[in-house]
């Protein structure tokens, strides 16, 4: 195994220049190392311009995402020897505004994951519980898939429609969606429904798939809005034959 | 994506997108190509139509539609639909197990059973066909 490798990082510094160029760093190649720790290596020892984020290092807190070799990776969990000899090329998440170097622009994803109401809706007139709400490993199985997200964006990243739609949610936004419709404590599905059921939302999903290949968490992003198309559909269908059972 | 430029962030850089996405990577190819699919599905439902439609006709019109199924060019179109079509249908199945939850006894089917049950179905479905058109 040689002992150095080779990054190409992606730098955008706006003050200075109009589009991203690329910067190289040659930094030890070490076993141990995630590209964020070659990252972090880059920062202390050889450039401390270099702009990027990240923060629990274990893949918990999804903030360092980025595009590694092409492919939307959580750094923190992507081995530097899995690319030797290298070089390795880093850039942003794609589909996202670029601030600064490897810094992308999130507010879009923060403004559309609060419509879909992503926490648990109670009824407003309903009695607050007495005691907990208690849920069978069946019902826990239900939604604990989709619980797993993170937020990382690296959805996004893959996603093509993302890119291409601006209105459209977003793999991440639906899943977390359907992980409060599929909870049994969770009354808040038909209010979702306005929003999920819609061409910004599930149906604005081609089922590219990458979404599902991109998570590093393993929620699957893809089945779960496949599987919300099938609950739209069918309550469409109910609504059309059933006016009156549709609330 | 829609956002707001504040005076903090004056110059973020949108990347472009390429009007060739799809070509620059293998599983967005397949994925257009599985789009491009429903062009050629639509077509043999038309071809269908048509041959019914004729038959229905009388012998004349039959040997008609037959003459024009044998032109070249027709015979090219159905070649490349059927192509299509296979794919088409084995990419669908392939990720119907992502949409499809079935439950049995209270424990999720294992996906693999899903896809199964979709190629049992078309097998099934086809010797069905093979066996009305060559009985």
């Amino acid at each position: 195994m040689p002992d150095r490798i080779i990054l190409q990082v992606s730098r955008y510094r706006p003050e200075r220049e109009l589009e991203p160029t690329t910067q190289e760093y040659e930094i030890p190649l070490r076993e141990e190392w995630a590209v964020l720790d070659g990252l972090n290596h880059v920062k202390d020892k050889l450039d401390g311009t270099l702009s990027y984020r990240w923060s629990c290092r274990m893949g918990i807190c999804g903030s360092c995402g980025m595009t590694v070799n092409g492919e939307p990776r959580l750094t923190c969990a992507t081995f530097l020897t899995d690319y030797s000899p290298g070089p390795i090329r880093i850039e942003p998440l794609q589909n996202f505004p670029v601030i600064r170097d490897l810094v992308v622009e999130i507010g879009d994803f923060m403004r559309k994951l609060p419509q879909v109401k992503p926490w648990l809706v109670r009824g407003e007139d309903a009695a607050a519980p007495q005691g907990e709400l208690l849920q069978t490993p069946s019902e826990l199985d239900d939604y604990k898939q989709y619980s797993m997200c993170i937020n990382c964006m690296l959805c996004y990243s893959a996603c093509p429609i993302v890119g291409l739609e601006e209105d459209f949610l977003g793999p991440a936004a639906i899943a977390l969606a359907q992980r409060y419709n599929l909870d049994s404590r969770d009354e808040g599905a038909h209010e979702r429904m306005n929003v999920l059921s819609t061409a910004a939302g599930v149906w604005g999903c081609t089922f590219v798939g990458e979404c599902t290949e991109a998570c590093p968490k393993g929620v699957d992003p893809a089945g779960a809005i496949q599987r919300y198309k099938l609950t739209a559909a069918a309550e469409s269908l109910r609504s059309f034959l059933l006016p009156w059972r549709s609330a | 994506m829609s956002v707001r430029y504040t005076e903090f962030h004056p110059r973020w850089y949108r990347p472009p997108m390429s009007v060739f996405w799809w070509a620059h990577r293998r599983s967005y190819l397949i994925f257009v190509l599985r789009e491009l699919s429903s062009i050629f599905t639509a077509w043999s439902v038309v071809f269908l139509l048509l041959l019914v439609h004729a038959v229905s006709q009388g012998g004349k019109q039959y040997r008609q539609f037959l003459d024009l199924s044998s032109n070249p060019w027709m015979l090219a179109l159905n070649v490349i639909t059927i192509a299509f079509l296979v794919f088409h249908a084995i990419t669908w199945f392939n990720l119907a197990p992502q949409a499809m939850v079935v439950r049995l006894r209270g424990n999720r089917v294992p996906r693999s059973w899903v896809s199964y049950a979709h190629y049992a179905a078309w097998a099934l479905l086809s010797a069905l066909v093979a066996w009305l058109i060559l009985r």
